[in-house]
């Protein structure tokens, strides 16, 4: 497939937001069974929800560039029934109401106790929108991961790895960045977050290195047999029809040379995964928000190439028709 | 769900539906254009149409993009002042002053020396008025498109069986059972033959197709056989072999219907050496065939008159006649002839194994002879005896330039008409068969004059300019035996150059050989581009000066509706109209759409109006013609006689009171007659609420076996079709051809070939089909140029045209030459890698594509689809220019210096048929640091006045689309 | 229920592309209209057209078949392009089975086109919304038309009739009994679409040559024999005994 920046910048972007918003939420749901110190509601949750919030929103303004005709994009919500899409432009508002919510509760101190237990544990109304939010953030991404597995046909996106590496990837970035945030606002939680973030990405890692290893076992079911139904070894493409390009020779196609194919590849593998936990390791020994930051934008640098890559491996059967691009 | 769209509801706009006929091609479909708020919407074929019931092809349903095209001229323009040829620098001028210009200029040459003006068209539709209008006003200085096209094909079997392929007949595919074709490309009587393979496919036929490339046509053959090029005459001999060898040939058919039985003197000694033997001393029959020739009766054993009802002839043998003369029936002669071209001699040959060709023949043969049809239908004979039934052997065939664009083609094509005819196939069900105004007299009676006497000031010419020779004496030749016409055609270097020979006209002209020309006009012809070989060095030409600093070519007008390569090199342009935009007619006169069953004719009727200033050419000519005071179109008190094209049309006719004008249908007062009647003043009217075509079904017993048909010659004779009622019998050997032998032998009184060209002569005008390679060919060295290159048309694009067109060009952009991986990667070529493809005149460099589908001694391209940077109002950096190429650079319009001479026309000797596919190349790979472009390029061609802007993004929608919304 | 749909004859489509451009002339000015073309005169130039015809070469020579192969959208059973839009402006109409876009519901998310095997949809990049083969729904409904045009600009057109259109549900419609009787086959069968296009395949009439064929008592050239035999040469019986 062709990579389209657009949608590149949508995944990884919201990818970020909502991972940030799990780590927030994890950060409370452990404080509230006091696993971990309580943090300042305003300029650690208020503020983190907002950054989320911020991606999030960055995350549709790229959506925006990838539709035709935006303006009829409410329109993409009546489609649940059947359309991952669809699903992903309802449950992507819901998620953001919520992280909105959850910050500006957390932000202007509006959250309130619902529920005291005996030992002294409170049930805050925000834990309640924060168990929300986490509920629909992971609809979210089965959503988005979902879009491309429901394509059967795209053989190396349809598997159960593609929602897990959204999951995942997202997730890991997320908290990378909760753990470069908590260094400044929190310290008390960078140890969570860090390890976690360590403990995620590497989970990433496998999942994401299973699916590379799956991709390149994949016998493509379509050939240029069943394309045009004639059985023989041979058979060349000589004309596609057109000669000056089409949707199809545009939309389907990387345009990239095996060479730059693989150095995204590797680029990927090595931004995404060790340095980032190199950084994180060495970030939460020294505390330094820089070295952190580091480690969250090199590993995002490392998720565009990702999801660069996860578009162009992507074999779309319809090349078969167009062979002599 | 609800639909906000409604997918149904038509736009709105006021609707019209009219009929015309298409010309994206030559082929011309009916079709009937939809107009929405006056702009086109749609084109389809008219379902009314006899040609092409309803089907159109990519072409015609892109009408509305060469309608709408930026490349389109609207405005007459004159070269400015010491502006180059060629350097597009115009200024707009009306058309008063241009018609001031061409008249001051003809009437100056027709007053002082008429062959000083040269009037050549391309693949224009209206012959007969341009050779009329060229006849007219006395010069011999005319030809259309047809010397560089396919006169081979046309000649090849007019001098042998009275008719040709495409317009004036074809294979009969609805009863066919075997159909092989030849060398055809796929734009070549193009909708009806894509309408009958399909129908023959379905109905179970054996589709063979014998081509050094597979597409198109090729493509959905049951068989395809590869062949080397220019050997298509090796195959066709051998299968004659292999047929008389084996008794697979129609003896009957042969016996009565040609002169296969007829005896020829083979006495050396005697006066008729190669002559036929006759009963009585040989009359002067003008124009058809005397029947006086003799059998050898196998009953009593000596010679009889021909076709008497009881002679029953031997067709081998040799015989003494009663006065010693030594004599051979033709068919005897032939077999002689063939023995020599077994199928293994010709399997080296022609790449096509031995027993292929074997089982070839033989399933032509057998098919011929086991599956004969018997149709149910009265007919008599020009002998006068009545027979029950037409019979046919369903083997048929068609060929065109594959097969005719050679130097070899004119015998490769008798010896495939002869092949045709050992068969028993001509003009009967399943075989071939003709279409009216054909079968005609071999040869037919139109003649040029037969020498500069011809050709007086103030004078039409004293006869056509172009015709058939018969023999020697037929030839325009001055005394010395030298051209009258300026392309040298009907001379001894070209006796039978039917159709000119327009290739070399700017050559010759600018080498000033045989002499000088003052006015050149170019008709639809990119003589600057792909009309013209060699054509780096053409367009030098065209702007080649004297030591004087003046034009070798004072003046070029040129005509074209579209900015072409060849507009360029104008003095005068001037804007023709698209076909939607005049009248035009189809006519018996000229190359008419007629069906077996009987003659069609049919117009073109305007549908939108002109663009800007463009006027169609035939009002130009009948302008100049006016204004000129030429006899046909100036009245006995010297005023002007017709108001314009279509009033010409309508009262034209050939002679006063002939009742013959350009159109068959409706004449009379009140349209009651065909064929001949006075003029109709309506006549347009019923053209354009019958279809705009005319078709008159024949009867069933007048529609076969037509060059012997007593009903249907006379039913020719009576509607002046043709002068004579006489059979018209098949020339398996061509006397006509012995004619010129015998002249070139020394052997004949009469017109004599120059020295140096008897030998030529000899050699060439074999009265039986022979087999040599092309003349080029044989001037090459093969070692180093070991290649044949070819051209093929696409079905998408007609020659150049259609690059100008929006959507055609995106299916065409640019073109590939197809070479076989095996002969690209023993140079290094890569599959999309850039090559080079050299000749001994010239070299391209081109982008290779791999192919199968290729014999791997060819490679080959899409005709015409490279173009010259900016023209057809391109963008200089579009795809024509940057990566298509021209085939044509390679190409010479001269053979090297040989036996013959200098400056002869790299054409067949016989018919002056350019032989465009016999050169030879040599292939290798492009370096890595050449540019990667096209060579050679060209100077960019600037937008011509007066054409519209190019559009960057367009989306066409009829109604709306020149009120500037998109 | 019906499901319209083309039978495409690969045994006699000889490329010529008229149904390329004249679906291309029908629909840039129906409701489907316009069609771009962006660079229609400059470099690479590109448009919206719903059909195309490519050629493939088969086999290595001599044995090379050239197959010209024209496609459009396959007007899929099972469309999968239908169910992954997000608006609904993507459909397959109850009445017909034709695959239509509604291009006032089309966000242009190209998400579609994603899912169709066949690259058989097109963005138009002007007015961008998703387009496709709509049947001619336009045409084929048409009463104002005579009876025998109301078919698809694409089937009209086809000089070799290799473009059959009807009803694949009805099983005595010529699609339905070309398709049963001529092995008519559908595209990439593996993804369970069941397009209710099909293609038919090339069928080869041969020859076959019996020996004796070639030796028929009718011979013509057996009546090329010259007068009564001569005599063989040498000695016979004749010379040696009298019997």
């Amino acid at each position: 497939m062709h990579p389209a920046f657009s949608v590149i910048f949508l995944t990884t972007l919201i990818g970020v937001g909502q991972g940030l918003f799990l780590a927030l939420f994890t950060g409370q749901s452990y404080a509230a069974v006091e696993l971990v110190p309580s943090q300042d509601s305003a300029t650690f949750y208020g503020l983190g929800g907002i950054i989320a919030f911020v991606f999030l929103v960055g995350g549709l303004i790229a959506s925006v560039f990838h539709l035709g005709r935006p303006e009829r994009a409410w329109r993409s919500a009546t489609q649940w029934r059947t359309s991952w899409l669809s699903r992903e432009v309802i449950a992507l508002p819901i998620v953001m109401g919520l992280i909105f919510v959850y910050s500006i509760m957390h932000y202007f101190g509006l959250d309130t106790v619902l529920y005291t237990s005996k030992a002294g544990t409170t049930l805050q109304l925000s834990l309640i929108v924060g168990a929300l939010g986490m509920l629909f953030t992971f609809v979210l991404f089965i959503c988005t991961g979902m879009i491309y597995a429901a394509i059967k046909f795209l053989q190396e996106w349809a598997c159960a790895l593609t929602p897990i590496n959204y999951i995942l990837l997202g997730t890991a970035s997320g908290f990378t960045l909760a753990a470069a945030f908590a260094s400044s606002n929190a310290p008390d939680l960078l140890g969570l977050y860090g390890n976690w973030a360590i403990i995620i990405t590497a989970f990433a890692f496998i999942t994401r290195g299973g699916s590379l290893i799956r991709n390149s076992r994949i016998k493509a079911k379509s050939t240029i047999q069943s394309a045009i139904g004639i059985r023989h070894p041979q058979i060349q493409q000589k004309a596609m029809g057109m000669q000056g390009g089409s949707v199809n020779t545009r939309d389907f196609f990387h345009h990239k040379t095996a060479t730059f194919f693989k150095i995204i590849k590797w680029s990927f593998m090595i931004l995404v995964f060790p340095v980032p936990i190199i950084l994180l390791w060495s970030g939460m020994e020294s505390g330094s928000t820089s070295t952190l930051l580091g480690a969250f934008i090199i590993q995002y640098v490392g998720l565009i190439a990702e999801r660069w890559f996860f578009f162009a491996q992507a074999n779309h059967p319809q090349n078969l028709y167009y062979q002599t691009t | 769900m609800t639909v906000l769209h409604d997918p149904i509801q038509p736009p709105e706009g006021r609707i019209e539906v009219k009929n015309t006929t298409c010309y994206m091609c030559a082929c011309r479909c009916g079709i009937r254009v939809t107009l929405r708020d006056n702009e086109v919407r749609y084109i389809q074929g008219n379902p009314e149409h006899p040609l092409n019931k309803g089907v159109i092809c990519a072409k015609g349903a892109s009408g509305i993009m060469k309608q709408y095209s930026p490349a389109r001229l609207t405005k007459p323009l004159k070269r400015k002042e010491g502006a180059e040829r060629g350097a597009a620098e115009f200024e707009e001028i009306s058309w008063d002053e241009a018609f001031q210009i061409m008249e001051d200029r003809l009437r100056h040459l027709r007053e002082t020396d008429p062959k000083k003006f040269a009037m050549f068209t391309g693949r224009d539709q209206m012959q007969a008025l341009t050779g009329m209008f060229a006849k007219q006003y006395g010069t011999p200085n005319y030809a259309a498109h047809g010397g560089f096209c396919s006169v081979n094909l046309a000649a090849g079997m007019i001098y042998t069986i009275g008719g040709s392929f495409w317009e004036f007949g074809g294979p009969d595919l609805e009863r066919s059972k075997l159909f092989v074709m030849i060398g055809t490309a796929e734009d070549h009587h193009s909708n009806p033959m894509k309408i009958e393979l399909s129908k023959f496919k379905r109905n179970g036929g054996r589709f063979i197709s014998i081509n050094p490339v597979r597409t198109g046509y090729s493509a959905i053959a049951d068989e395809w056989i590869a062949i080397k090029p220019g050997t298509d005459g090796a195959l066709i001999l051998a299968l004659i072999h292999e047929l008389i060898k084996t008794g697979l040939y129609d003896r009957d058919f042969l016996v009565q219907y040609s002169n296969s039985a007829e005896l020829v003197s083979t006495d050396e000694a005697s006066d008729d050496a190669g002559l036929f033997v006759r009963t009585d001393i040989p009359q002067d029959t003008e124009c058809f065939e005397a029947q006086d020739k003799v059998w050898w009766d196998r009953t009593s054993d000596k010679p009889m008159h021909a076709r008497e009802e009881s002679v029953d002839p031997y067709l081998l043998g040799e015989f003494t006649m009663p006065d010693g003369r030594q004599v051979k029936p033709a068919f005897q002669l032939l077999k002689e002839r063939v023995e020599e071209y077994t199928p293994e001699w010709a399997a080296e040959v022609t790449g096509i194994p031995a027993d292929r060709i074997k089982t070839l023949a033989h399933e032509m043969g057998i098919t011929a002879r086991d599956e004969q049809i018997e149709l149910p239908i009265a007919w008599t004979d020009a002998w006068g005896k009545d027979h029950d039934t037409v019979t046919g052997n369903p083997v048929s065939f068609h060929a065109m330039r594959g097969l005719a664009a050679h130097s070899n083609g004119f015998q490769s094509i008798r010896a495939l008409s002869i092949l045709m005819s050992l068969l028993g196939t001509i003009d009967r069900p399943g075989g071939f068969r003709h279409k009216a105004p054909f079968p005609r007299p071999i040869p037919p009676c139109a003649k040029t004059p037969k020498g500069p006497e011809g050709v007086k000031p103030n004078t039409p010419l004293d006869g056509m300019p172009l015709g058939w020779p018969a023999e020697p004496d037929d030839l325009f030749v001055d005394d010395k035996g030298e051209p009258v016409r300026i392309d040298k055609a009907f001379s001894w270097e070209f006796p039978l150059s039917a159709h000119g020979m327009m290739q070399n006209a700017i050559t010759n002209a600018v080498n000033k050989d045989p002499y000088d020309i003052d006015t050149l006009l170019i008709f639809m012809a990119n003589m600057a581009w792909n009309s013209t070989m060699n054509t780096s060095e053409v367009r030098k030409m065209l702007n080649d000066k004297n030591e004087d600093g003046t034009f070798k070519i004072p003046f070029l007008i040129v005509c074209d509706a579209f900015q072409s390569e060849m507009s360029a090199y104008a003095d005068l342009l001037l804007p023709d109209t698209t076909y939607l935009e005049r009248h035009d007619v189809i006519s018996i006169l000229d190359r008419p759409i007629s069906e077996f069953e009987g003659p069609v004719d049919s117009v073109r009727i305007p549908v939108v109006p002109p663009k800007g200033e463009c006027k169609p050419f035939q009002e130009v000519l009948i302008e100049l013609g006016s204004r000129l005071k030429l006899p046909a179109f100036t009245k006995e008190d010297g005023t002007r006689k017709y108001r314009d094209y279509p009033d010409f049309i309508v009262n034209y006719e050939t002679a006063p009171g002939s009742g013959i004008g350009f159109l068959s249908g409706w004449r009379g007062k009140g349209g009651e007659k065909f064929m001949k009647g006075e003029p109709n003043p309506n006549q347009w009217e019923m053209y354009e609420k019958n279809n705009c075509v005319f078709h008159h079904h024949l009867p069933k017993s007048y529609q076969y076996m037509r060059n012997w048909n007593r009903g249907y010659l006379k039913w020719s004779q009576e509607h002046s079709l043709q002068r004579y009622a006489e059979p018209i019998n098949i020339h398996i050997y061509s006397e006509v051809l012995m004619k010129f032998r015998r002249a070139a032998q020394g052997k004949s009184d009469g017109k004599q070939p120059p020295e140096h060209l008897r030998g030529r002569v000899e050699t060439h005008f074999d009265p039986l089909p022979f087999y040599a390679e092309p003349l080029e060919v044989q001037l090459t060295d093969k070692q180093k140029y070991p290649l044949a290159a070819l051209t093929q048309r696409p079905m998408a694009m007609y020659h150049s045209w259609d690059s100008q067109n929006a959507w055609l060009r995106q299916i065409h952009a640019h073109n590939y030459m197809h070479i076989h991986p095996a002969t690209a990667k023993a140079q290094g070529i890569e599959d999309g890698g850039w090559m080079w493809a050299e000749s001994m005149h010239g070299k391209v460099r081109c982008l290779a594509r791999y192919s199968e589908a290729v014999e791997p001694g060819t490679v080959w391209t899409w005709n015409a689809m490279g173009k010259a940077k900016g023209a057809w109002n391109l963008d200089g950096d579009a795809n024509e220019s940057q990566k298509g190429f021209l085939l044509n650079h390679l190409i010479s319009e001269e053979l090297p210096k040989n036996e013959c001479g200098e400056h002869i026309s790299n054409s067949d000797p016989v018919t002056g048929q350019a032989g465009w596919f016999d050169v030879r190349v040599r292939v290798y790979k492009a370096e890595d640091d050449e540019p990667k472009e096209s060579y050679p390029q060209f100077d960019e061609m600037p937008q011509l006045p007066g054409t519209d802007e190019r559009r960057k993004k367009q989306g066409f929608f009829a109604g709306m689309f020149t009120k500037g919304s998109k | 229920m019906t499901q319209l749909a083309l039978v495409i004859d690969l045994n006699v489509c000889v490329g010529c592309h008229a149904c390329v451009t004249s679906c291309k002339e029908w629909n840039t000015s129906g409701p489907a209209g316009f069609m771009t073309d962006e660079n229609p005169y400059g470099k690479d130039p590109t448009g919206t057209f719903f059909n195309r015809v490519q050629t493939y070469e088969v086999g290595e020579f001599p044995k090379t078949e050239t197959v010209h192969f024209p496609k459009s959208c396959l007007h899929c059973e099972d469309a999968p392009c239908v169910p992954v839009c997000p608006t609904g402006a993507s459909y397959k109409r109850e009445k017909d089975g034709i695959v239509l876009v509604d291009y006032d519901k089309c966000i242009g998310c190209r998400y579609c086109s994603w899912a169709c095997p066949y690259g058989a949809r097109e963005i138009d990049e002007e007015q961008k919304v998703m387009k496709k083969c709509t049947l001619c729904v336009d045409r084929i409904y048409d009463e104002s038309l005579p009876e025998a045009e109301r078919k698809p600009a694409c089937v009209l057109a086809c000089p070799t009739s290799a473009r059959l259109f009807g009803d694949v549900h009805d099983a005595d419609s010529d699609v339905s009994v070309a398709i049963r009787e001529e092995g008519g086959y559908q595209l990439m069968p593996e993804w369970g679409t069941n397009p209710s296009n099909h293609y038919l395949p090339r069928r080869k009439t041969h020859m076959h040559i019996h020996e004796d064929e070639l030796q028929r008592a009718d011979n013509p050239l057996n009546k090329e024999q010259r007068g009564p035999s001569g005599p063989v040469e040498g000695t016979t019986l004749d010379d040696s005994t009298s019997w």
